[in-house]
């Protein structure tokens, strides 16, 4: 095995292991806007498609599924993002005097 | 190592998304999570461009801007209750995403040996997760029936068509594979997606929902091994663990098994057990009982179910906390962990009627409570308070962590009918001495209740 893959490997063992820490500490209240927010992350494959879009020799086929793909995406991102931080702002502490 | 400036944004990128997860912990940090959430990404795209194997920019452009012409009035448009759908079709577009990169990537470089494998695992899981968020999507919005849709031989048809996938799969690293086997592989993958959502019902979406997101983030990370790109190894090992994790504290909190949920067990204990609702005698109350009972109580815990997600009865609630709270009564909340159709539903629906998440109660920490409340007020949840699964060992639910409700001086359950809940079991709450019944629309018969209490404190 080269020693990219198992550096990869390693990378990746390890971010799973961070993943189950950070999100073990996450308080159930905010179960929701989690997973939307990990949907939004999830998209991260838009970097894949900006390749494969972008590169130069590449074929029609190729580019076709890629912009999809980027649109796609994309749309992921964009709405994963913003329906998250709409749900967050509706979140407020019982604070009688000192809101608004 | 890092000579070029897309390294240095990439380096940028995990840590933002690192520290968004970390940040999301808690409420107070939350917002500042999606900020970081967003500038990672952000980095990870401008990066993506400024490396020399991105030449032209005109279709990414195109992808970016229709994306965003989409994703904007999605996340703006969709009332706050369908979040759950919300959160199923994005789900959709991002697995399709993946799955498209992985097909592209397979035309365009043909990759053979270690990233071939990862190429395959990439497009299966992200086929299969597309096709299965846009069913979850269907079941939440009720466009195809939320009841499991079983028939005999289902799981064996499952099993086979993924291991018809898989093996076409294996084919395809193994080389010599003919033109068709990654199309068919495709294919079998679309329709594996499908059919795994057939069997769930409504009630297991929580966990449905979790797993997806998980295998979403697995498409991602298993692309990032066949494209060598540690970005998203890390972006996607992080998403697939956070999924998994949600996925088995919802399990836990049914005292089901992963297999259990996906393939079906429901389903089959409708058929096994009919659901006979029995002639024992139960005490029923009007709206100016409920009332004047609330009144006189000093501590209420409310109980919110899928029910009141139906029948949108939250900002009602909300007005009924408040007259009450003027009125020198305790007014807190019960969450069950699988309330609802997805984790952390009821809290989100709840905050979305402006009630303060410091009244919000985990199952652990109010369980305690309920031997000193005067009046548990359940509001469309059913399965979750049910005693038999404490010491019925018939039950299908037996085992599952319930909410105590039963520990109350007096409950009352706002219900339509006397009919069963979703795992079609009877409920002995609603024959019990404490318990009274306050049969109607939950929006409906809180409004009433709110109507009894007299304005003026």
């Amino acid at each position: 095995m080269s020693t990219e893959i198992e550096l990869s490997i390693y990378v990746f063992v390890l971010a799973v292991f961070l993943g189950l820490e950070l999100v073990k500490h996450v308080s159930p209240l905010l179960h929701t806007p989690l997973m939307s927010l990990t949907n939004a992350i999830s998209a991260i494959s838009v970097v894949g498609a900006i390749l494969i879009t972008g590169a130069g020799e590449a074929s029609l086929l190729s580019k076709i599924l890629g912009v999809v793909a980027v649109t796609f995406a994309t749309i992921n991102i964009v709405s994963g993002f913003l329906i998250t931080d709409r749900m967050l702002k509706m979140f407020r502490k019982e604070k009688p005097q000192s809101t608004k | 190592m890092i000579n070029e400036i897309w390294q240095v944004a990439y380096l940028v990128a995990a840590v933002t998304i690192v520290l968004s997860i970390k940040w999301l912990s808690s409420p107070a940090s939350a917002r500042n999570g999606v900020r970081a959430g967003q500038i990672g990404m952000l980095f990870a795209i401008i990066g993506t461009l400024l490396r020399h194997e991105v030449v032209s920019f005109e279709w990414i452009a195109a992808g970016l801007v229709i994306g965003s012409g989409i994703g904007v009035p999605l996340a703006y448009l969709m009332p706050m209750t369908s979040v759950p759908q919300l959160t199923a079709l994005s789900h959709a577009f991002g697995a399709f995403a993946a799955a498209l990169v992985g097909t592209a990537e397979y035309y365009h470089r043909a990759p053979t040996g270690f990233p071939m494998v990862a190429l395959v695992v990439e497009t299966l899981l992200g086929y299969l997760t597309a096709t299965a968020s846009v069913m979850a999507f269907g079941k939440l919005q009720e466009i195809i029936p939320t009841r499991p849709l079983t028939y005999k031989g289902q799981n064996f048809v499952n099993v086979s068509l993924l291991a018809a996938a898989i093996g076409l799969a294996v084919w395809e690293v193994q080389g010599g594979a003919p033109w068709w086997a990654f199309p068919a592989f495709s294919g079998l993958s679309l329709l594996f997606g499908v059919l795994l959502i057939l069997p769930i019902g409504g009630g297991d979406m929580p966990t449905v929902i979790a797993l997806l997101n998980s295998y979403a983030g697995m498409a991602a990370a298993a692309m990032g091994f066949a494209l060598n790109n540690r970005l998203l190894i890390i972006a996607g090992a992080l998403n697939a663990s956070s999924g998994f994790i949600l996925s088995v504290i919802m399990c836990k909190a049914m005292n089901r098994s992963f297999t259990n949920v996906l393939f079906g067990a429901f389903g089959q204990v409708q058929e096994s057990g009919p659901a006979k609702t029995s002639d024992k005698p139960f005490r029923s109350a009007s709206p100016e009982d409920a009332a004047s009972i609330l009144l006189n109580a000093r501590k209420v815990v409310i109980v919110p179910g899928y029910g009141m997600a139906v029948a949108q009865a939250q900002h009602k609630i909300r007005e009924l906390t408040d007259m009450l709270t003027k009125r020198g009564v305790d007014v807190q909340f019960a969450i069950h962990p699988v309330a609802g159709r997805m984790p952390g539903h009821m809290n989100v629906l709840l905050a979305e009627a402006d009630i303060p998440y410091d009244r919000l109660h985990e199952m652990e920490d109010i369980n305690p409570e309920f031997i000193e409340t005067d009046v548990a007020l359940v509001i469309g949840a059913n399965d979750v308070v049910n005693p038999a699964a404490r010491h019925d060992t018939a039950s299908p639910i037996y085992g599952m962590p319930i909410l105590d409700v039963d520990k109350a001086q007096t409950v009352m359950v706002i219900k339509r009918s006397m009919n069963p809940g979703f795992a079609g079991i009877d409920n002995e709450l609603y024959y019990d001495d404490r318990t009274l019944m306050l049969f109607g629309d939950a929006k409906q018969f809180v409004a009433d209740i709110v109507k009894e209490l007299p304005t003026a404190a």
